[in-house]
């Protein structure tokens, strides 16, 4: 290798794609015969699953899976909240910001979660890039309405639906995270 | 959901929901057939594809994602033999504000989801079918998979279903927290892989130009599972449940405040507004009166306490006549709300109490449109982030005097001049909550 090349980055995702989820990814395009395109979602899903957001080699490494060019997924990173173009916290609190919620007193719970994350609660975190806690253990962040209305106010923790949360109630919540 | 775990409501009448909230109720396969599991896609699968959606259009059916269309019109669109592959897309984005039932059918009951589903793929002659769920159900995205691969395995999926010799695959296709891919054609979109802009119309109706350009049925989680019940029934008990054009049951998604929010299943039209709150949910919290009704998820308009509607109710000759009503005795059916100026949509009903403040609650879903328009269309892109910095601006008591007038300006233009109906579902509140609520807002604009 010379020497005065800077090396391709090890560090990019590309370069780190374990065996399983290759085949996870083949299979995912297996269930869309009629257009590879149809994909991308899917396969941005499994990348952001394994490495928790996804970089530039990942879009590129899409695109190319797919025989589309690295904008059509960029456009899709950028358009759909779910995805991330940075690490968010090992364990993402997502609290429903939405009106059922909000009634119940979803912005008291969504700033008991960050004091109990170490979180500042005044942080901006309705976006792609949610508040990350100094440890980078924990993010919190405002989603739209989670679709639990009933039992509000809820919040999404990382696969987990928590119901009926009390400000009160959040420390012991992310104690059964740690 | 606490609600749920109790036995049903008098007043409830739980087809949909019947198997989901049985006590030990599994959504494992064996648990499905040992409820009567797939008896109805074996009866329809010897049917002509035309008797089925004759079937479905005498029961009356009606979408259960929020438009509220006639579920064997749409089906009747498509030409069985045009030659041209068809498609069905399930509807599962459930994401409009206030609504809360699709998740329990597919955390609990995925396989009366597929069979549902298969029914309706066999009458349209569809062999590739897609669940599109959003992925803040990543769970159910699982639960979902799983059914499929226990339904294949079976014979009720796959290759020669039921030796029928009829072919269909379905898979799961995860959102990715995109409110407008609840719009049948952006959710369309967002299959293909693309940004999920929504298409126009026409000449982009699903039945004639949807998925991959060609003919597809889009249907909400909900409507299929009553695609099910309504063979299991019969199409003449099932219609007769509801009212006139409007049969079967309905899920009713009740939030905010009052003593027992829930989804509850009522027969469509069989309670009144007024019951339906202070009865099946128990009523206001103690001490409180009512303030406001948004009765069919966040984008119908809102009802004031004590209004009072023209609607059309049956005579004592069984003619249609003219009758003001209260709010609180408005019959819960689409014809009825319609009459009263708003829409039963998704089902999803927000109460408030005379602790809330109107225009609080109105900036929370400025806000929530503001985050969710795609961009697609300069006035609706523009004009909700307008909206939503003005009422912001309100709730901060930095409010100027011409806002009400500019707020209802700008949502006046938003409405009719976009591409998908999100357009109206981001002006309605606006519009409404000025109407019905003037002084709240004009006490904050100083």
């Amino acid at each position: 290798m010379d020497k005065h090349v800077a090396p391709t980055s090890v560090s990019e995702q590309a370069n780190q794609i374990p065996a399983d989820l290759l085949l996870r990814i083949d299979e995912a395009v297996t269930h869309y015969p009629v257009s590879k395109r149809s994909a991308s979602l899917p396969l941005l899903h499994l990348w952001q699953n394994h490495f928790g957001f996804i970089d530039d080699s990942g879009v590129n490494w899409i695109a190319k899976r797919l025989e589309l060019e690295p904008i059509n997924i960029l456009e899709l990173v950028t358009f759909y909240p779910w995805f991330r173009q940075q690490a968010a916290g090992k364990v993402c609190i997502r609290v429903c910001r939405t009106l059922s919620c909000a009634l119940a007193g979803s912005f008291e719970v969504r700033d008991a979660f960050c004091k109990a994350a170490g979180i500042d609660p005044k942080a901006e975190s309705h976006g792609h890039t949610p508040p990350v806690s100094a440890d980078g253990k924990f993010s919190v962040e405002f989603v739209e309405c989670l679709a639990s209305c009933g039992s509000a106010p809820v919040a999404l923790i990382d696969d987990d639906l928590v119901e009926d949360i009390t400000p009160e109630g959040t420390a012991t919540i992310l104690s059964q995270y740690n | 959901m606490k609600s749920l775990l109790l036995p049903p409501h008098p007043k409830e009448r739980r087809i949909v929901f019947k198997n989901a909230w049985t006590q030990g109720y599994t959504p494992d396969i064996d648990c499905y057939l040992q409820h009567g599991g797939y008896e109805e896609l074996k009866k329809a699968i010897v049917m002509k594809p035309g008797e089925i959606i004759d079937e479905v259009k005498k029961s009356n059916l009606r979408g259960r994602g929020g438009a509220a269309f006639p579920c064997g019109v749409k089906w009747g669109f498509i030409r069985h033999d045009d030659g041209k592959p068809h498609y069905i897309t399930c509807n599962g984005d459930e994401s409009e504000p206030g609504t809360f039932k699709d998740r329990y059918i597919l955390h609990n009951d995925p396989h009366q989801l597929l069979e549902g589903m298969a029914i309706a793929a066999f009458a349209l002659n569809v062999h590739l079918a897609y669940i599109y769920i959003r992925c803040e159900f990543p769970k159910a995205a699982g639960i979902v998979t799983k059914a499929i691969e226990e339904a294949r395995a079976r014979g009720f999926l796959g290759k020669n279903i039921l030796g029928s010799g009829f072919d269909l695959e379905i898979y799961v296709h995860q959102g990715a927290g995109a409110y407008i891919c609840g719009e049948e054609t952006s959710l369309i979109e967002s299959i293909e892989g693309k940004r999920p802009y929504p298409r126009i119309k026409p000449p982009y109706f699903p039945a004639v130009l949807g998925l991959y350009m060609s003919p597809t049925i889009v249907n909400n989680v909900e409507t299929f599972c009553h695609v099910k019940q309504i063979f299991k029934l019969g199409s003449e008990e099932y219609a007769n449940m509801g009212t006139p054009g409007d049969g079967g049951t309905r899920v009713m998604c009740v939030s905010g405040d009052v003593m027992r929010p829930g989804p509850y299943e009522i027969p469509v039209g069989g309670v009144t507004m007024g019951e339906l709150i202070n009865d099946v949910c128990g009523g206001l919290k103690p001490g409180r009166t009512l303030k406001a009704i948004i009765p069919g998820g966040s984008s119908s308009k809102i009802m004031r306490a004590g209004e009072v509607y023209k609607i059309k109710v049956k005579g004592p000759d069984g003619e249609m006549i003219d009758k003001e009503v209260p709010l609180l005795d408005l019959p819960m059916d689409a014809a009825s709300l319609a009459a009263a100026g708003t829409m039963i949509g998704s089902g999803g009903v927000i109460v408030m109490d005379d602790s809330r403040n109107m225009l609080w609650a109105l900036n929370n879903l400025n806000t929530f449109y503001a985050h969710e328009s795609c961009g697609q269309c300069t006035p609706c892109r523009e004009g909700v982030l307008w909206i939503d910095k003005m009422t912001t601006r309100m709730v901060k008591g930095d409010g100027i005097a011409q806002d009400p007038t500019t707020l209802k300006n700008v949502a006046d233009n938003i409405a009719g001049r976009t591409v998908c109906a999100f357009g109206e579902a981001a002006s309605w509140p606006v519009q409404s909550f000025l109407q019905k609520f003037p002084e709240e807002f004009e006490v904050a604009a100083k």
